[in-house]
Order: C-alpha cells, then structure tokens, then sequence
C-alpha cells in the first residue's frame, strides 16, 4: 500500500491504546456505480463503538476531501489527493460483447474470454481498492485528521452520506478557484522572496520532481498498455493455431495444439506482469504525483499566508505612520504573524514527513514490483520449459 | 572485386556480443577469415577442401537452420548457439535421435548426417513411406548431404548502380561436386537467374521449385541511396540492416531447399551457381523493366485467366482432396502469419516504450533529493534499459524465426499450387489432342466411305501422328501426376519437420529471453531492499 495506514499493533488484531485502523475489506461493482466496504478497529476516545462496518460510494470519498480541501484549519497540512475515479468502462464493454456474441463462439473460446475478463476485472479492483485504502490511511495515521468530523462520520455512519457531486455551479466555482490560484501562484513568485532557505529549496525540488513524476506516469502507463497488447497477440495466434492444428491431420496437429496451448499460458503470465507493474509502478508514480501536487498547494498557501502577513505589516506601518487605529492594526498584525509562523511549523513538518512518506512508499513498492517480477518470470519460465520438453519428447518418440 | 569494396558492418540493429557464440562458428571464422575483405581465390579454398568436417561442427550447424542467419551476420545464432549449448548439455541424446530418423527421409533439410550414427531406425519422423521411390536418374542415397550458408553481404558499385554481394559457401559429399567444400560470390540478381531457369526446366515436370527471394524495391532503392555506416533508423521500421539480414537469409533458405530435392541438387546450372567462381552472366531477363519481363507478365496475366476459367475434370480423388487440403492450409497459414505480425509490431513498440520509461527514471532519480532512492531509481533505470534491449532481441526473433517461417510457407504453397496447375495444362492438352484424333479419325472415316484414296493416305497419316501425340500427352500427365505426389510427400515431410524444429527453436528464444529477465530483476532486488 501506498503509505502506511495503521499504527503498529494491527497485524496481531490487538489493538494498543489510541490506534485507528482503516480498511477496504471488499468492493462491488453496481452499473456506473462502485462501492467499497469499509472496515474500522479503534480504540480511541470519542467512537461510539470500537469496530465499525459502513459501505461507502466513490463519490462519498470525494467528498470527504472536498471537506478537508476547503477547511480552513488545515491550511498548513498536505491534504491528501483524492483517489480516482474507478475505471470499469473497458471491462463492462467487453462483458457486453460477450454476453452478445455468446451464440457466435465455441463453448471453449466462451470460457476463455470469461477467465480473461475476470482477470482485467480483477486487476482493476485490486488497484482501485488500494488507493481508496491508501486515501483513508493518510488520514487514520495523521494526529491532526483523524480527530476531524467529518472523517469520523464517514467512518462510522451507518447509513448513506447522501453526498452530492458537485453541481455545475459548485463546479465552475472550483474551477474559478484553482484559475485563481495559478494566477496568485505567479504574482507570488514574481514579487516575493522567501527569506527561509528550507521552504525556498523545496519548492525548487517539488516543482521539479512534480513534472518529472508526471512524465514518469506517462511513460509508465504506454509502457503496460503495450504489454497488455503484447500478451493479446499471444491469444491470437494460440487460436489460430489451433485452427491450424484441424487442418494439420498429421503430426502437426499434437504438435500445434501444444504449442497454442503453451502460448496461452504465457500470455496469462505475460498480462499479469503488465497489472502488477500498474498497480505497483504505474500507481505509485501517479500518487505522489499528486501528493506532490498537494504539497505545492501548502507551499503556496503559506507563502498567500506569508503575503497577508506582509501586509498587516505594512497597514500596521500606515496606521502608526498617521496614528490612527493603531490598536486594530496591531493586533491584526500579531493575528497574522502567529498564523504564519504556525503554519510554516506546521508545513515544515509535513515536508518532512512527506519525504519520509514518500521514499517509504517507493521502496516498498519497488521491491513488490520487483518480488513480483520475479514470480512471474519464474512462472513463465515453467511455462515454456515444460512446453519445451513435452515437444521435445514427441520429437525423439 | 573492385578496391572499393566496402565492408558493411554491424547491419543489425541490436549488437549481438559475438562472443557468446560457441561451436562451429568460430571454426568456420577460423576458415573463412581470410576471405573477409575478398572473395576466396581457388588457392585458398582448397586450402581445406579435403579435411573432412568435424562432427561436433555439424551437430551445431544442425540447428542454426532454417531462418536463422549464420556467424558473420550475427542475429538469432546466439540464441541458437546458446540454447544449443544449454539444451545439448542435457539432450545430447536427443540431437543424435533426431539425427537418425531424419536419415530415413530422401532430403535432410539443412541438415547434415553424421555418417557413423547410421541405425536402420523403421519409423521416420515425417513421411508414411520410409523410402520415397526415386526417379529412375537419380540413385538416393541417405548418407548424401549439401548445406549452403549466405553470408557476408558487402555493397558494391556506386551511386545508382551500388549493388550488394553476398559469399555463398558449400559443404557438401555429393560426387557430382568438384569439392567438398567451397565459395563464392553472388548478388541478387544471380539467384533470380537462377531460380527462373530452373523453374522454366522443372516446373513443367512437377517438380515444387521453391519461390523466388522477394524483390523489393523499397528496400533495394534504399541500399542504392543511403552511404555507407547508415544503420540505425527509427525503432519499429525496417532499416537498411535488417532489409539485408532479412534478404540474407531468405537466399540462405531459398538455396538450402533446392539444395534439400534429390532431382534439383544435381542440376547443372545449380551446381554451377554454387561451383563457379567468376561473375555469372548477369541475368537480364529478370530485371523488373525488361523486355523478358513484360513478356512475363503478360504470360502471368494469361495464366490467371486460364486458372480460373478452366474447370479440370478430376479423376483421381487424391488431386481433388490434396488441392483442398492444400487450400485450406494456405489459409490458414496466412491467418496464422497476420497474428504474428501484430506480435512483432506490439514487441517493438513495448521496447520504445520500455526505453522511453527507463530515461524518465533516469531523470526521475536525479531530480530526487534522498541519495538512497535516487540510487534505487537509476538502478531501476539501468534494470529498465536492459528489458528494452532483450524486448528489441525477441522482436527480432518473433521475426526471423516465427514470422518468417509462415511467411515462406505461403510462398511455398504458393509454388505447390503452381505445380498443380501445370499438371492442369498438361491434362489440357490431353484433353486436346484426344479430341484431334477425334476428329482425324472420323475425317479418315469419311475418306475410307467415300473411297478417296489420295486424301486417305495424309488422312491415315494425320491419325496415326495423332495416336502418337496422346500416346506422348497422356505419358506426361501421369508422368508428371506421379512427380507431384512424390514431391507432395516430401513436400509434407519437410514441412513437418521445418515446423517442428523452428517453432521449438522459437520457444526456446522466448525462454533464454525471459530467463535473462529474470536474472535483471534479482540482480535489482537488494538494490531495492538497500533503500534506508
């Protein structure tokens, strides 16, 4: 998983004093709908109950980051991104052909394309569920976010959160926002110097690694999708052999028949190299990609906090300049001076801990990827020696 | 050979490391090396004609058939050579087995019999007949073996003229041959002349004359225009290397199965392309633009006409099953042959793709901050770049083997149905000069009735030529009934064989690749673990 999401002691089932464990114990498919049952052990105060059980919507989801995004309060921390949208539209597609062209296939071919369906259905699931997990983590493990309300009636409420999706005017209304932010951003930079060394270096190095995991994703999703057509062209020519097998009335035909059958074994291996190197490298890339993305929006909050802060300076300068609501202006300058330097503490720690976060992540899921790899390579390699001897044998018969 | 002769080296894309080769192609440099830069003088080449060939050699060679280019050219025999290696280790047994049976076959495709490993084994591999009963000129003789390798191609020429000349060496023990063991040097051209005169000698007779090398013009347009060194283009395309790799070894087959058909390994003209060491007259008629050639095409347009218009009355059932069998392979080859494109375009494609990821993470990993995990990362970059690499080398060999094998047996198929159609014309004129007699003979009836002797003797004349001329029509068309089967058998045998051994070679490729695979990633995970 990407980031940890339960303190240390849930493994045994039992829990030590204040941990929260969240987790997606199982997920549906409903038409366009997709829903995940969530699985919460606490032993915190201020839960009702010690162990809750809620089924949660996607959209449900978006909406408890809307929540956070917008809360004030938690300007100074990295607001996890949203999980996306789970994407079942290729796999319904094929279902639909399938259930249609049922009269047309063999029964042979019919069973075939269900086992492969099964497997693209079940690889989306796997990675849809993990960064919905992963989503919830972030919160569960924060001493900040996981008193917050609004995540604990989303844990615990029995019934739906009966949350809608932005409607079109909510909708422009962020769009508007985040327009807003992007110019803001500019003028920013253009007019600001950030006397701290610390903040100034990792804005260089989070813009610059922000468009480097994104060329990365990039490059990593063409790479898997050309490999899931790789192992697809094995199963065509496996039937095609077999076809040719019919043909073939003579020695051929054994022969043949092994050969397609050999390849349609690779080509199971061949896709779930593919998915695990989505849901392990692909997956990877493009959350921190957006945890990084979510960290450039802390750095900027705290540098409009910065700019606030400059200028209750400048009013306080004015009022004492012309001696008037001098009081006011104080305060109003020590108001802003204590929120941002509360909110640099703050988003000071959470760089750190985004570091910390993100090479934990990186490692536990290269060397996944890499176990992984490794399996499926030995799998193949089964595959094809097998195949390889069983012809050989026919061969020196 | 002019001074101006330009080694073309490194034609392939991938750069094989010649130094896993093992086995006979180092001896075969050995031989050979002084050859390198020109073509061998009579001296030199005697120089080994008499040694016989080392056993362990032809066991190598045994497997670096079909497809599958030899040493100098450097593709797929490292897979062959290793796996040889690997698999002779454990299978040494094996090799000899599959030695033995293939001996009860007429042809040893490419293969060359150890003569002291003789066993009267009674099952052959492929064939229902363990001997197929020759023609009455040529004596067959197990023990007889002829393997052509093609090599070395080096342009020649300049400007629109360049031209591209390949080294074809012999091994042979047939006695017809001056030596045991030769070379020479040959362009394209050169083996068009020589496909087109065999086929003007055989075909009638219902010989199967294994297809003419593709011209392509695209390729050949391309050698003429670019300079020398010009290899690499973009990934996915054909180059210029691989367009010579892929004529190289299409000229290797292409000689190989002559050299494979008991009747057309001896014929002059063969033994001459393959004996003769000077330049061969250049063969104009086989030029696309010639006067020979738009002759031909008009006879080929003539031809297809004739095919689909005449409708053959066939008596014996075996034609009538075999040209539908023959048809529905056909197909279904070329069905087969699609898929496997796809393959090879998809494998391209996943090794652009694969590098394109590996420089992103090469980037990825300078750009991060913790030294641990920019390490982790650019070793991930490294592991990334060698899987493009070994995706480049399978593309190459789901080419050159799995491609190319159903791409030859199209071709081939396509000769067989020829075949069959000049048994169709043959029956024509049968059916021809049968009805000519017909009619002389009622003309000679006529004549007889009304007792008109000076007519009547050119009436009985003209009959009695007739008589002979079906007598003659009929002769060819069982003769060359009888040809087409024994050619089918052995047609049918080869193919099963050829089948069987490439696409095992083929699967074998697959399996060192992903065994090197597996290597790359267990080599990368202490790496990952190391991360602190």
């Amino acid at each position: 998983m990407l980031g940890s999401s339960t303190q240390p002691g849930r493994s045994d089932g039992e829990l030590q004093e204040n941990t929260l464990s969240v987790e997606i114990s199982d997920s549906l498919s409903e038409r366009e709908k997709v829903k995940f049952t969530v699985i919460t052990k606490t032993t915190l105060p201020g839960f009702e109950k010690p162990e809750f059980k809620v089924v949660r919507q996607h959209e449900e989801f978006v909406w408890l980051q809307d929540r956070f995004e917008e809360n004030e309060e938690y300007a100074g921390y990295i607001i996890p991104p949203a999980p996306p949208r789970p994407d079942f539209d290729s796999s319904r597609e094929k279902l639909q052909k399938l259930g249609e062209g049922e009269g047309n296939m063999t029964k042979e071919e019919f069973s075939k394309m269900k086992q492969e369906l099964e497997a693209e259905y079940l690889a989306t699931f796997k990675r849809t569920v993990a960064m919905h997990e992963t989503f919830l983590g972030r919160f569960a493990c924060h001493p900040v976010f996981r008193n917050d309300h609004n995540f604990r009636v989303f844990l615990s409420y029995d019934e739906e959160l009966s949350v809608r999706g932005k409607n079109k005017k909510e909708f422009f209304g962020s769009l508007i926002k985040s327009f807003g932010q992007s110019t803001d951003e500019v003028l920013l930079s253009a007019t600001q110097k950030d006397v701290d060394e610390f903040f100034d270096t990792q804005r260089n190095f989070l813009i610059d690694y922000h468009s480097h995991l994104k060329d990365g994703t990039g490059k990593s999703d063409k790479m898997t999708n050309i490999h899931k057509n790789v192992a697809d062209s094995y199963r065509k020519i496996s039937s095609e052999l077999l076809q040719l097998a019919t043909i073939d009335s003579n020695e051929l035909e054994k022969f043949l028949t092994k050969v397609a059958e050999a390849l349609e074994k690779a080509r199971k291996v061949e896709y779930r190299v593919a998915s695990d190197e989505e849901l392990k490298l692909s997956d990877t890339l493009r959350y921190y990609m957006k945890d990084t993305s979510a960290a450039k929006n802390l750095l900027y909050r705290r540098r409009r906090c910065l700019a606030n802060y400059e200028t209750a300076n400048k009013n306080l300068d004015k009022a004492r300049a012309k001696n008037r609501e001098v009081g006011a202006a104080e305060q109003a300058q020590q108001e802003a001076c204590d929120k941002f330097e509360a909110m640099s503490a703050k988003a000071k720690e959470e760089l750190v801990d985004f570091k910390k976060r993100r090479v934990e992540a990186f490692k536990k899921n290269l060397i996944d990827l890499t176990e992984l790899e490794i399996k499926h390579s030995k799998a193949q390699i089964q595959v094809l020696s097998s195949a390889i001897q069983s012809l050989k044998d026919e061969l020196s018969v | 050979m002019s001074d101006e002769v330009d080694t073309v080296q490194n034609l392939n894309v991938p750069e094989i490391d010649h130094s896993k080769r093992n086995g006979a192609t180092d001896d075969e440099d050995d031989i050979f090396k002084s050859a390198m830069e020109s073509p061998m003088t009579d001296s030199e080449r005697t120089l080994h004609g008499d040694d016989e060939i080392d056993l362990n050699d032809d066991d190598d060679d045994i497997d670096s058939s079909v497809g599958v280019s030899s040493s100098q050219s450097g593709l797929p025999p490292d897979v062959n050579h290793d796996i040889n290696n690997d698999f002779a280790k454990n299978h040494v047994g094996d090799n000899h087995q599959t030695n033995d049976h293939s001996k009860q076959d007429q042809s040893k495709p490419y293969e060359e019999e150890p003569p002291q490993n003789r066993q009267g084994t009674s099952e052959g591999i492929g064939g229902s007949k363990p001997q197929i009963e020759e023609d009455d000129d040529v004596p067959s003789d197990p023990s007889q073996y002829i393997k052509i390798s093609v090599t070395d191609p080096q342009k020649q020429g300049e400007g629109m003229s360049t031209f591209i000349v390949y080294r074809v060496t012999t091994r042979t023990n047939i006695a017809l041959f001056r030596r045991k063991e030769f070379a020479v040097w040959r362009r394209f051209s050169d083996f068009l002349g020589l496909h087109y005169k065999i086929a003007e000698k055989y075909l009638k007779k219902g010989r199967i004359v294994p297809p003419a090398p593709e011209k392509n013009m695209i390729g050949t347009t391309k050698i003429k225009m670019s300079g020398q060194g010009e290899n690499a283009g973009p990934t996915g395309t054909m180059t210029q290397g691989d367009f010579v790799e892929r004529r190289r070894a299409s000229l290797e087959r292409f000689l190989n199965r002559v050299g494979s058909n008991p009747v057309l390994r001896v014929d002059p003209d063969f033994r001459d392309f393959l004996e003769i060491d000077t330049d061969l007259p250049k063969a104009t008629s086989t030029s696309a633009f010639s006067g020979a050639g738009v002759v031909r095409l008009f006879n080929k347009v003539g031809e297809t006409v004739n095919k689909i218009s005449y409708r053959m009355d066939e008596a014996d059932p075996w034609f009538e099953e075999r040209i539908q069998n023959i048809e529905a392979l056909e197909n279904q080859l070329r069905k087969v042959h699609t898929s496997i494109e796809l393959l090879v375009a998809y494998r391209r494609d996943l090794a652009a793709a694969t590098g394109n990821f590996s420089k992103s993470a090469a980037i990825l990993s300078n750009a991060e901050e913790h030294t641990g995990l920019a390490r982790a990362l650019a070793q991930l970059s490294d592991v990334e770049d060698k899987v493009e690499q070994m995706h480049t080398d399978q593309a190459n060999s789901d080419y050159y083997l799995f491609s190319e094998l159903f791409r030859d047996y199209i071709s081939l198929i396509g000769c067989v149905k020829d075949v069959f159609h000049e048994r169709v014309k043959a029956y024509q004129t049968l059916q021809h000069a049968q009805q000519t007699l017909n009619k002389k003979r009622e003309a000679k009836a006529k004549l007889e009735l009304q007792v008109k002797t000076d007519k009547l003797a050119q009436a009985r004349e003209e009959v009695v030529e007739w008589e002979a001329k079906v007598e003659r029509s009929q002769a060819e068309f069982d003769s060359i009934s009888n040809v087409i089967k024994k050619e089918l058998e052995l047609f049918e045998t080869t193919r099963v064989k050829e089948f069987k051994k490439v696409i095992l070679k083929y699967l074998e490729s697959l399996l060192t690749h992903q065994q090197d695979l597996l290597k790359y990633w267990e080599a990368f995970l202490p790496e990952a673990k190391a991360v602190v």
